[in-house]
Formats: C-alpha cells, sequence, structure tokens
C-alpha cells in the first residue's frame, strides 16, 4: 500500500462513522417528527379555537361568562349566543368533586401499601390499581350508566344523570393513577425520617401523620392535580352519564354538560367554518389549555417542594 | 384517647380503605363479567351488528379493532424506539432537549378528545382521509407516542454505562452499540411498555369517534385485497372500533337489546385488555429471565 492509499484510508470516514451518523438522522428524525405534531396541534386548534374571537368577533369575556349556548341562532342584539358557562362549570365541579372524594382514599391506600403492609400492598393493592387503571373509559361510562345513574336516580332523585353521576365514574377513574403517584411519593421519603420518629417514641400513626405524610406533601398534591387534569380531559365515560344539558347546573343531580361532553356530541353536528363550529373548537382550546395549566402548576408545586 | 388507641384506629381505617378499593375492583370485573357474559356467544363474537333490531354481534367491531391496534402499533413502534434513543443516547444536555422533553409531556398530558379532534381536522378534513382506519391509526399513534416514547428511554436509562463501554471498547460505534448491546438488553421493558401500549390503544374511543367514524360499511370477508373498497384490510374504509361502539349503542340506544350487547362488549373489551396486561407481564418477566438467568425481577 502506497502512501496516497492510506492518505486515503485515513481522510475517508470509517464504517463506524457512517454508521454513527446514519443512526443519529434516523432517531433525530423520529423526534421531530414528534415535536412537529405537537407544534401543529397546538397551530391548528388554536388558529380554529381563535376563529371564534377574530372572525367571527365574540367577545372573549362574554364567550366565558356566557350562560347561553346556542350558536346558531342569535340574541336580540345580533350577538351570537356562545356562552360557555355552563360547561365551564361543569367541567370544574365534576374535576374538584371526582378530586375531593379521590384524595383521601388514595391517600389512605398508598399509606397502607408503604408504610402498613407493603407485602400485600405489593401482593394484592399494586396489581388491583393496575387493572384498574386498564379498564377502558367506555366501560366505566356503560357501567356508570347500568349502575350509577339508576343508584343515584333511587337515592337522591332526579332523572340520576348531572354532576354527581359523572363525580362518581370519575372518581373510579382517578382513585388509581393518584393512589400509584402518591405511593411514589411516600416512597421517596427517606427511612432516616421514619426511624427518627419512632425512636422518639411516636406510633406508626403519629409517624404517618406528622412525618411521612408532611414531608411527601408536595409529592401527594402533584399527583392530585395530575388526577384533575385527567378528570378535566376525559371525555366518554363523562359524557354517558351527565345528561348533556346545556344549562348552568342547578345542583348536583341535574342534567349539565362538560367541555368534553359537548365536544363529542356536537362536532358531528356542525359545519366546518360556521361559528357553531367555531365556537366547538374555542371549547376544545380551553381543553387544550388546561392541561397546560395544570402541567405549570405540577412543576411549580415540585419546585416549592424541592426547595424546602 | 391515647395516642395508642389513635394509632389503633388509623391502622383499622386505612385497612378499611384498601379493602374498599380491591372492592370496587372486584365489583367492576364481576359486574362485568356476569352481566357480559352469558351474552357473549361465537355467534355474537362473529356475526355482523345491526342498527335497528336485536340480535346483532361485534364481528366486525372486533376485527376493526384489532386491524387498527395492528396499524397504529406498526407506525407507532418504530417511530418511539427512534425517539427514545435519541433521548436516552443522543439528546445534548441542552436547553433545547429539555423544552424537547416537554414537548412530550405535554403531549401525554392532552385529553384523547382533543387528539381526536385534531386529527379529524388534520387527517381527516386537511390531508382529506376522511372517516377511515388510516386517519383513526394516525390519531392512536399520535395518543400513544408519547407514553411509548417515555417507556423507551426509561428502558434504555436503565441499563448500565459499563455495557455501553464496553461496546465501545470492541470498537463499534455509538449506534451500533444501541442497537446491538442496549436495545436488547432493554428489551423486557420496551416489550412490556408496548404492550401495555396495545391495551390502552385498544380500549381507547374519544381519538377516534371523528377520525375512524363510527360506522362500518359492509365488508366483503372473502376478499383480502387491500385496494379493494369492500375489503376488510382496505385502510380507507370507515370502521367503527369495539369501544366506540360501547359508546355508541348507548349514547343513542336505537337497538332494543343496547344494555345485553353493550355488556358482552364490555366483557370481551375488558377481557382483551386484561389478556394484553397478563401477557406484558409474563413476556416481560420472561425475557427478562431469558436474557439474564435472573428468575425474578423487581
Amino acid at each position: 500500500m502506497n502512501n496516497d492509499e492510506i492518505r486515503a484510508n485515513l481522510l475517508k470516514r470509517s464504517r463506524a462513522s457512517r454508521n454513527e451518523r446514519f443512526g443519529k438522522l434516523i432517531s433525530g428524525a423520529c423526534i421531530t417528527i414528534i415535536i412537529a405534531v405537537v407544534v401543529s396541534i397546538f397551530y391548528f386548534v388554536a388558529s380554529k379555537g381563535l376563529a371564534t374571537f377574530f372572525e367571527d368577533k365574540v367577545n372573549l369575556w362574554k364567550f366565558l361568562t356566557g350562560t347561553i349556548w346556542n350558536p346558531s341562532a342569535k340574541d336580540a342584539q345580533g350577538n351570537p349566543q356562545v356562552g360557555a358557562l355552563p360547561m365551564i362549570v361543569g367541567s370544574f365541579s365534576v374535576t374538584f368533586l371526582a378530586a375531593i372524594i379521590a384524595t383521601p382514599f388514595a391517600i389512605g391506600a398508598a399509606v397502607f401499601m408503604t408504610e402498613i403492609s407493603p407485602r400485600l400492598g405489593k401482593k394484592v393493592l399494586q396489581p388491583v390499581i393496575e387493572l384498574l387503571v386498564g379498564i377502558p373509559s367506555v366501560v366505566y361510562g356503560f357501567i356508570g350508566l347500568s349502575v350509577v345513574v339508576p343508584f343515584v336516580r333511587h337515592t337522591f332523585g332526579g332523572s340520576g344523570f348531572g354532576i354527581l353521576s359523572g363525580t362518581f365514574v370519575l372518581f373510579v377513574m382517578i382513585l388509581p393513577t393518584v393512589t400509584s403517584m402518591t405511593v411514589d411519593a411516600l416512597k421517596s421519603v427517606p427511612r432516616a425520617y421514619r426511624e427518627a420518629s419512632l425512636a422518639l417514641g411516636a406510633t406508626r400513626w403519629q409517624t404517618i401523620y406528622k412525618v411521612v405524610l408532611r414531608a411527601s406533601t408536595s409529592g401527594i398534591i402533584t399527583a392530585v392535580v395530575f388526577g384533575m387534569s385527567r378528570a378535566f380531559g376525559e371525555a366518554l365515560a363523562v359524557q354517558m352519564v351527565i345528561g348533556n344539558a346545556m344549562l348552568l347546573p342547578q345542583n348536583l343531580i341535574s342534567p349539565a354538560s362538560t367541555l368534553t361532553s359537548v365536544l363529542t356530541m356536537g362536532m358531528g353536528n356542525s359545519v366546518m367554518g360556521s361559528l357553531s363550529n367555531n365556537a366547538l373548537w374555542s371549547l376544545a382550546l380551553l381543553l387544550l389549555i388546561m392541561p397546560l395549566i395544570f402541567n405549570i402548576l405540577i412543576r411549580w408545586i415540585g419546585k416549592k417542594g424541592a426547595m424546602r | 384517647m391515647t395516642p395508642r388507641k389513635w394509632d389503633k384506629i388509623a391502622t383499622f381505617v386505612l385497612y378499611m380503605i384498601s379493602i374498599f378499593i380491591i372492592f370496587v375492583l372486584a365489583f367492576l370485573l364481576l359486574y362485568i363479567l356476569i352481566s357480559g357474559l352469558p351474552n357473549v356467544s361465537w355467534h355474537f363474537i362473529t356475526s355482523k351488528s345491526s342498527s335497528f333490531q336485536a340480535g346483532g354481534g361485534i364481528g366486525v367491531q372486533l376485527f376493526n379493532s384489532v386491524y387498527l391496534l395492528v396499524l397504529a402499533m406498526i407506525i407507532s413502534v418504530p417511530l418511539s424506539l427512534g425517539a427514545g434513543i435519541w433521548l436516552s443516547e443522543y439528546a445534548p444536555k441542552n436547553w433545547i432537549t429539555s423544552l424537547i422533553r416537554n414537548a412530550i409531556e405535554i403531549l401525554s398530558s392532552l385529553p384523547s378528545v382533543v387528539v381526536g379532534l385534531f386529527g379529524f381536522l388534520v387527517f381527516s378534513i386537511n390531508m382529506k382521509f376522511g372517516f377511515s382506519i388510516l386517519s383513526g391509526a394516525l390519531a392512536l399513534t399520535v395518543f400513544n407516542l408519547p407514553l411509548l416514547t417515555r417507556k423507551v428511554e426509561d428502558s434504555l436509562q436503565a441499563i448500565h454505562y459499563t455495557q455501553r463501554e464496553a461496546g465501545y471498547a470492541l470498537g463499534l460505534s455509538r449506534w451500533e452499540t444501541v442497537i446491538h448491546v442496549v436495545v436488547p438488553a432493554a428489551l423486557p421493558g420496551i416489550i412490556t411498555g408496548m404492550i401495555l401500549g396495545m391495551g390502552r390503544i385498544f380500549g381507547e374511543a374519544a381519538a377516534l369517534i371523528y377520525t375512524a367514524g363510527q360506522s362500518s360499511p359492509s365488508l366483503d370477508f372473502s376478499n383480502w385485497n387491500p385496494l379493494y373498497i369492500a375489503s376488510p384490510l382496505n385502510p380507507m374504509r370507515s370502521a367503527e372500533t369495539l369501544a366506540v361502539h360501547i359508546w355508541k349503542i348507548n349514547s343513542e340506544g336505537i337497538i332494543p337489546d343496547a344494555t345485553q350487547v353493550s355488556a358482552a362488549s364490555s366483557a370481551v373489551l375488558v377481557l382483551f385488555v386484561l389478556l394484553l396486561n397478563f401477557l406484558a407481564r409474563y413476556v416481560g418477566n420472561r425475557l427478562y429471565a431469558r436474557l439474564t438467568g435472573v428468575k425474578e425481577r423487581n
């Protein structure tokens, strides 16, 4: 081999280096596609959802606080009747109520799994929770329809459809998520904390209540907010039991509606580009923004918790 | 009340809560299976659904669900593998990477109905795919990608760096090390994640209502040419899946035996998802034992 050949061989890309560039390119392309999808979701939903305000000149404040949702008709002043308040109230009430009921159960189960009986927790509760996560949401909706709705009708009166039924269904749906995240939070409390407390003569409950739960507060709140984000976005199960009446809910057992239920019911019945269609996309935009807010909230809680 | 007594009470309450949760699951499963399974028969699983009369089956819906699942996995598995590898092996530690991670996290927290509407707007209308299996599969891909990517990245990250160093020491490039050393070692975790993702896809309905559609044209099961219009494999036909079927007959309620049909369909759906869950566990453990020689995975 003369010098030129050696030189050429040294300067040429080796097989490994070509291979490396190929791999980097392929995996980089995959991640680029995902990022493009995220950006286009925001672009498309926002461009449709904002059309209500820019093209149809609906007042944003009136949209958020109006109580009458009838986009195909106009009111006495000729303004379109797109008041989203009934749906917003409906969504937030089922979300908060479900979170309020689910939190004690989730914390209780998580404490049981980490502090009282880790063996039973791992052998029994862990699989139970994983199975609960696996049940599809339409099945929850169907059970809500055939069990929860009649139960609410017999116990509290009314038609049985309404916020209360939605709350019960969402409670069961978010319980496993909140529980498993709370378990992670409790597990991250250092063992020395518990030992120090027990060494001071505290009972197990005192240790749990005064040390473990206090030390993991931010993690538990994160779990609850995450569950709320889930509940807020849940569509079909809620839609099946809430009654789908676009009225401001008067009480917990009167038919109501949520952002997701209106979207699933209405999108097929409106013409693309019309005001009633744009108004629905504005609701979708609200649904897109809320997880972002929940996300920021979770991060902020995480930061606060980390500083202590 | 002494602290000791409080301790007893609290322990009792915690036991009660745990028993309650187990009771809830037991009730759900028993309710679905007891009310559903008596209505499940071979005829029910294989026959066509009816739109107005009682006695329809779920054959087409079941086929659609499986076909959509397969298509969605074919698209999302390579994408999530590539993206997971990039995040775990190539991502530089800078603000762009953390932005990308945030974007993926946001994508995973989006409600599935929003993903469905996005699919409706982009795949069905802008790309003119209409209500079709293809739109549905793409929407399911969007819905499933962030979780799969996360799972792949976590599984790859769990592999010790000495494995990679061994690869480099043999003169392999980074990519070869990843493909021939790291990915095989992380396979049990990746496969478990994929199968769990399949379970999620199989039960998903909200993302499909406006992408794969809510109706099924009559199919000719003797012609499997994907280009033939009534072929079961034609990706451009609309397809109602099992989960969408349950939702639809309950919210429209035209057929008289809606309760029986949805109970039976729910039973089939839940059994399928449970099966996938157990499969995930079994295959994951089996692969792990096979690849490492360790019996029990912690």
